[in-house]
């Protein structure tokens, strides 16, 4: 057990390393200058290259990337160019608001799938598991971003029962917040519970065709009883697998959905960050997302030994 | 099996209940809007473009003045609607025989945010830190004529200048005309300190700017008690938070073929006004085909005005055939000097050589841009000139090739700063147009009376049509559409800022 964790903790570091790399190398060939964004149209070439020298971007790359990675190392993220602010300070704000959405949409996610998909299971000989299981791939098709356009026409444009964007953060005011999470989680979740549905229905479907669940039956159980207290349990452990590969889904969707609702959450730092050219902040939330991959990738491994306990023994 | 259906469907029904029920019992409450204060005291304002930071000293970009200038900083003077200097933290001025020297009466009781008195020492100090280095942003040279600023009394300043400049009162209304505070300059970034009538409560970064009214304003306070400046990246997103009524106005619409949502609403109104932004058709005078005056001539004539802002922008926009708009006092309709003529057009890319031209045609990724971009393309193919659109991400790139290396034959782009005929003055500005005339001429007219400015800048702007140094298309216009009730915003948009001091609801 522990040879192997020291082995995913090395992999999990070389991982961090190379990323940090490649997020540098991307901002370094990405066209446009800090400093000329900073000046826009206005600008003379002497205020440029004052600006430049300010920010440290007419230092050679590699002296560049050594200041950026030892900060990283320490935790220092640096100071933005262009708002002024701590790098980690904004990740640290922003991520909050995205966390929240991420959770909510997938609690919306597994709220439609599990039912859905158990029930698509337990009845895929029947027209009604057919139609849901149709149903789920038709929903799995339909891009968040459109969802959240469809949803904003209906239900705040339309009905006004909800508000078309905006943010409100839980502590200021908690039925704002709620009333302003609803649609976007929504739109994030609704997606990938369509998707999820569709595993779920297979690990089902799967363990539907047991032996163990034969033998359940054997001893008396309904065909209920015996998927519920025998068969769920098994069901997951594919589940939680696409679970994790899920959140990495729902963080992306998240860029594009907090941009449709205008959430000041991580998504849009990144984009705003891109559009100024503000290399460090870029640089910042690029690698923090990097890492919440890897962390969720290894948690689900952890996860795994804890729901099957055969895989303790190994 | 049945049983297991049907506890699966309560599970989902009840997830459903609670999440519905817990936003459903809030709803009413919070409908008074989150700006302090009741309904008919605050407004909310969806903007296109949010500030990066709030130093308008370092960071260039109309976002920062837009907000803040007018509203929580205040300069001698300010431009109003019309387009005329008036006073503001100035009662009065006069002006030497010599046009070098401004004497500038103060107003009395005006204080500063952080409680420092605003006085003719706060002045010379804003004025002498726009010329020293803590300023970065290019606008600054324009403070470079002010020779010394000498304090009279508390409320009695004088500003000597190297020589006369009508331009300098001018661009004293913009931002590097703001008063600070010497105590107030530590955190610009975050905490603006200004005398102006609201104060910045609040910044929600990626959301929201939430000004309130200004206690101690020593003018006349506003009708509001709060406003809140919402940014929206997304104009889709913008109209639908009008039509939900998360807000009350959209300042300055994007998309005007999206204004058929309004016009037809007896929930709202739609009010056009005129800007400072030519869309101006950008030509590289220093290399390539467009060095040639005789092309440049041709694009112009070759470009029906008419149809290129009834198919991009809802025949929204005034028509203009040079860099001045019509509220510039030495504005003149020359529309006419290169109009369309595609025959005239033919033949002068014939005598030039050129009846099979072949451009590179860089434009911004921006609405006003790429909108336009299409229809000049189709048209000028019908005279024989291919222009190759390349679209490119504005700011970043755009600035890199066009802008600092001159890499283009022609551009589009929304020139927005206030008299920026200037710019022809520059041979270094990215239109690399060096006519020692315009030169003299944009000098004699900053050095003359009002009456002598006026004719240098009418000439100005007659040289520059006729050599097509750029070609022009229309004046952007400003449109707002607001809820029904809501009065007092400026119609035109010919300052820096988003003036609110007005501003009403019924």
């Amino acid at each position: 057990m522990l040879p192997a964790l020291l082995r995913r903790t090395a992999v999990f570091l070389a991982s961090v390393v190379v990323a940090s790399v490649l997020v540098f190398g991307f901002m370094a060939v990405l066209p446009g200058d800090p400093a000329e964004v900073a000046l826009g149209v206005n600008a003379s070439p002497e205020a440029v290259a004052e600006v430049r020298a300010e920010f440290g971007t007419d230092r050679s790359k590699p002296v560049q990337y050594a200041d950026w990675a030892g900060g990283l190392s320490v935790g220092d993220f640096g100071v933005s160019y262009v708002t002024q602010e701590s790098v980690g300070t904004q990740i640290n704000e922003r991520m909050q608001v995205t966390l929240i959405l991420v959770l909510a949409a997938m609690i919306v996610s597994l709220a439609i799938a599990l039912p859905l998909g158990t029930i698509a299971a337990a009845r895929h000989k029947k027209a009604s598991g057919v139609a849901l299981s149709a149903a789920s791939q038709v929903g799995a098709a339909v891009p968040a971003f459109l969802a959240g356009i469809l949803l904003v026409a209906v239900f705040s444009v339309q009905l006004g029962w909800f508000p078309s964007s905006g943010w409100t953060p839980p502590d200021e005011g908690f039925g704002d917040f709620l009333r302003q999470l609803i649609l976007p989680a929504i739109s994030l979740g609704v997606v990938e519970g369509a998707v999820l549905t569709r595993y779920v229905r297979s690990a089902v479907l799967e363990v539907l065709r047991e032996d163990f669940l034969r033998t359940a039956r054997a001893k008396g159980l309904t065909p209920n009883q015996a998927l519920v207290w025998h068969g769920l349990r098994n069901a997951a452990i594919p589940v939680i697998t696409v679970l994790g590969l899920q959140l990495s889904t729902l963080l992306i969707g998240a860029v594009v959905i907090e941009r449709v609702y205008v959430i000041p959450g991580l998504g849009s730092l990144l984009l705003d960050g891109v559009s100024n050219r503000d290399l460090l902040l870029v640089q910042g939330v690029v690698m923090v997302l990097v890492v919440a991959v890897l962390i969720v990738n290894y948690l689900v491994d952890v996860l795994y030994v804890v729901i099957d306990p055969r895989l303790r023994r190994s | 099996m049945r049983s297991l259906v049907r506890s699966a469907a309560v599970v989902a029904a009840g997830t459903l209940v609670l999440v519905f029920g817990a936003c459903g019992g809030e709803g009413t409450e919070s409908s008074g809007g989150g700006g302090g204060g009741g309904a008919s005291t605050t407004v909310k304002i969806g903007l296109n473009a949010e500030p990066e930071n709030l130093d308008f000293t370092t960071t260039d970009g109309a976002a920062i003045p837009e907000a803040l200038l007018v509203n929580v900083y205040e300069g001698l003077v300010k431009l109003n609607e019309e387009g005329e200097i008036v006073p503001l933290l100035a009662k009065s001025w006069d002006l030497s025989k010599d046009r070098r020297t401004y004497t500038f009466q103060l107003q009395e009781g005006a204080k500063f945010s952080n409680g420092d008195p605003f006085n003719a020492d706060a002045v010379k100090f804003s004025i002498e830190r726009v010329q020293s280095d803590d300023w970065k942003i290019s606008l600054k040279s324009y403070m470079d004529v002010v020779d010394q600023v000498k304090v009279n009394s508390p409320t009695e300043v004088e500003v000597v200048l190297k020589q006369p400049s009508n331009n300098w009162l001018f661009q004293m209304t913009t931002r590097i005309g703001a008063m600070f505070s010497p105590n107030g300059v530590d955190d610009l970034a975050n905490t603006p300190i200004g005398t102006g009538p609201y104060l910045l409560e609040r910044w929600t970064r990626g959301d929201s700017i939430l000004l309130s009214q200004n206690p101690d304003y020593w003018g006349e306070k506003p009708p509001m008690e709060a406003v809140t400046l919402r940014y929206f990246k997304d104009a889709t997103a913008l109209n639908n938070a009008l039509l939900s009524g998360a807000i009350d106005v959209i300042n300055d619409i994007q998309a005007p073929d999206s204004l058929t949502q309004f016009t037809g609403d007896d929930r709202f109104q739609v009010i056009e006004g005129t800007t400072n932004g030519e869309i101006t058709l950008a030509l590289n005078n220093e290399s390539g085909p467009m060095k040639d005056t005789r092309i440049r001539q041709a694009i112009s004539k070759g470009l029906d005005r008419e149809a290129i802002l009834k198919t991009a922008w809802a025949g929204r926009g005034e028509l203009i055939g040079s860099m001045v708009p019509p509220t510039d006092p030495w504005y003149e309709d020359l529309t006419d000097v290169h109009g369309y003529d595609p025959e005239a057009a033919k033949q002068l890319l014939a005598e030039a050589g050129a009846s099979d031209l072949e451009i590179r045609f860089r434009v911004p990724n921006l609405p006003y841009a790429t909108a336009p971009a299409q229809v000049v393309k189709s048209q000028l193919a019908k005279i024989g000139v291919t222009a190759n659109i390349d679209v490119l991400e504005f700011p970043a790139r755009w600035l890199a090739e066009v802008f600092t290396k001159a890499d283009y034959d022609m551009s589009i782009v929304q020139h927005v700063e206030p008299r920026d005929i200037v710019t022809f003055g520059n041979p270094d500005y990215y239109w690399r147009y060096d006519s020692p005339k315009v030169q003299k001429l944009l000098a004699e007219g900053d050095k003359g009376s009002e009456e002598e400015q006026t004719e240098a800048l009418k000439q100005v702007a007659r040289t520059l049509a006729e050599d097509a140094a750029a070609a022009w298309l229309y004046v952007f216009p400003n449109i707002t559409v607001t809820k029904k009730g809501i009065e007092g915003l400026p119609q035109n948009r010919v300052s820096e800022s988003l003036d609110l001091t007005e501003i009403t609801r019924g």
